[in-house]
């Protein structure tokens, strides 16, 4: 029996092996990664009653909507958060790429004498920073950022590796195109708009996607300069309603007060379900993109 | 002639013909400018007793004091201590993990199997920290924890895993991989697919196996993306990720033996604002140590190779 043959119609031993091995240590972590997304939605349709007798679990038997029944009784408070964060993360995002690219482009133009020695200013802040006070004190007590939507937005869009990324991208263009054009009496912000933006679109989807999720996922801002509970960005919402709801708990415990009341840790799961959601609905959508992205800025990590 | 006037072109005769290009860079800079270098200015905070009546500038010096302070209480040294342990431990398991995940994904067959476990590795990743937070609570609780349900239904004694510092180090190791390891797979996964097709067939050609293809072949091809992840990655040591740990322990201080970082010292501090002079100079420290390594392992990127060096 000839070599090419065994390979055709059977898998070779070694092929097999690795298979046999590799595919259930690959599918574990796998399962590990969604059992926890699966035992949050399970939780968040159980009765409070039996998620207290058995803890959170992945099939739910007593099924129940009390915890979202209790969510959308007053749902105020997190539309008015997914209001938030919807404003922040388009202001920001939109921002963020209009700034960063156009730093980028002016940074790699070969033309340009200070192009080092300005790339360096950029550069130098990844290297060091004064610290999370000395910034802290900046923003609240000389740029009164303390509940500010705009504390949520400024902060972050400035991103010097977003910069750096466009940078190296748009390097890759050809300078002719932009000398001739200069020739043609376009000037640089016409040339920079019409003719490199087009041309840039892959880039500017990644720094998009990555600059839209950072601003979603954020609750460091919000946690540092909202005390307003009227702009609470959706994480530091959640992050709140959780911590809450175990403070609620305890003084509840401590009380001797019947603890059933409320829903609160099938309504803990639900606000997460809530949260969640449509990361995980457009996650399908997007994920390529970001996968593009990320082969795009491996080599500069 | 001509060259020689354009070599002497003034300042202000290149500040005009560069308006454009500056005027596209001053938005960013100056935002840069504000939140970047202006707090560095505020390290002179460090080397004061700070009061918010005085300000800044008129707030008395103390010289070293702060440190002082900060070193003696012995915090300085477990703090730091945990940060660069935890750093590591997660560059170890998440560098491995990441291999060895995208060297069999590589070699997997099915299309469509391959795509749909690569997005589920990937989930983690998109979901933000105070939805890991909730997600640990739902698992590790003690009242009604999964984990928990699991060893009672076993007629086992359950673990009170937020009043238990030891089980930490575990926890947090076990979540840092779970939502960043997807992350890494997809870069090393490009970086395997980047590795010379010919190669393998020839390789095949001559008999090898897929165990010595992949121990020949594809780890020496994805060798430079490791050394170099690793050692930016190394160049971070002294940076807490304090999404990771302020979500998962939070304000518990029964867990901070084990599990404060930095940065988390720094937070709390920085939150409850009782001695501004001495968390801009644990902040000074930090940014320092920062400094120096990463300057270390860019030097080594860039013996090794030119190309993949930072700066």
């Amino acid at each position: 029996m000839s070599k090419e043959a065994v390979g055709k119609r059977h898998m070779p031993k070694d092929v097999l092996a690795f298979k046999a091995i590799g595919y259930p240590i690959l599918f574990l972590f796998a399962v590990i990664c969604l059992i926890p997304f699966l035992i949050v939605i399970g939780s968040s349709f159980t009765s409070e009653n039996y998620i207290i007798r058995n803890g959170y679990t992945l099939f739910p038997k007593e099924i129940s909507f009390e915890s979202y029944k209790t969510i959308f009784d007053s749902p105020m408070a997190i539309i008015r958060a997914y209001g938030v964060t919807i404003f922040v993360t388009v202001v920001g995002t939109a921002l963020s790429i209009f700034l960063n690219t156009m730093a980028g482009y002016v940074l790699q133009r070969k033309d340009f004498a200070w192009r080092n020695k300005l790339s360096f200013f950029y550069f130098f802040t990844t290297l060091f920073s004064g610290g999370l006070m000395p910034w802290y004190i900046l923003c609240v007590n000389y740029l009164h950022l303390k509940d500010s939507i705009w504390s949520m937005i400024l902060p972050g869009v400035v991103s010097v590796w977003n910069i750096l990324l466009v940078k190296g991208f748009m390097a890759g263009i050809p300078f002719e195109m932009t000398e001739s054009a200069k020739i043609d009496g376009a000037g640089d912000f016409a040339i920079f708009v019409k003719l490199i933006w087009p041309l840039s679109t892959p880039v500017i989807a990644t720094i998009c996607l990555f600059t839209a999720l950072t601003y979603w996922n954020d609750w460091y801002n919000s946690m540092l300069f909202i005390n307003n509970d009227r702009l609470y960005s959706l994480q530091y919402q959640l992050y709140k309603l959780i911590n809450d709801a175990k403070a609620l708990r305890q003084i509840a415990a401590e009380s001797g007060m019947v603890i059933d009341i409320l829903p609160i840790e099938s309504t803990k799961m639900a606000l997460t379900v809530v949260v969640t959601g449509p990361i995980v609905l457009v996650y399908p959508f997007v994920q390529r993109y970001f996968v593009k992205g990320l082969t795009l800025g491996a080599v500069k990590g | 002639m001509k060259a020689g006037k354009r070599k002497k072109q003034g300042f202000f005769h290149k500040l005009y013909r560069y308006r454009t290009l500056l005027l596209m860079l001053l938005p960013s800079a100056a935002l840069l400018f504000v939140f970047c270098y202006l707090p560095i200015g505020g390290l002179v905070m460090a080397f004061k007793r700070f009061n918010y009546r005085d300000g800044i500038f008129g707030s008395p010096w103390v010289g070293l004091e702060n440190f002082k302070f900060f070193f003696a209480s012995g915090k300085a040294l477990s703090v730091t201590r945990n940060t660069a342990l935890y750093n590591l431990t997660f560059i170890l398991v998440n560098t491995a993990l990441e291999i060895l995940f995208a060297i069999i994904l590589s070699e997997m067959a099915g299309k469509w199997l391959k795509k749909i476990t690569q997005s589920v590795i990937f989930l983690p990743y998109f979901i933000s920290w105070v939805i890991v937070g909730s997600i640990a609570y739902s698992l590790l609780s003690y009242e009604s924890g999964t984990l928990n349900g699991v060893l009672r239904s076993l007629g086992m004694d359950p673990v009170n895993f937020y009043g238990e510092p030891g089980w930490w180090p575990f926890i947090i190791v076990a979540f840092s991989a779970w939502k960043g390891v997807g992350y890494g797979v997809v870069v090393y996964l490009a970086s395997i697919l980047g590795v010379d097709g010919a190669l393998h067939e020839a390789a095949a050609i001559d008999g090898a196996n897929i165990f010595q293809r992949i121990r020949y072949i594809t780890l020496p091809g994805i060798l430079p993306t490791v050394i170099t992840m690793t050692l930016l990655a190394l160049g971070k040591i002294f940076r807490g990720n304090l999404d990771l740990f302020y979500q998962l322990v939070g304000q518990n201080g029964a867990l901070f033996d084990k599990t404060d970082v930095i940065d988390t010292y720094v937070f709390r501090m920085t939150i409850a604002a009782t001695d501004v002079g001495q968390t801009v100079a644990i902040g000074f420290y930090q940014s320092v140590l920062c400094f120096i390594t990463i300057i270390i392992a860019n030097w080594i990127v860039k013996k090794k190779d030119e190309n993949y060096s930072l700066f």
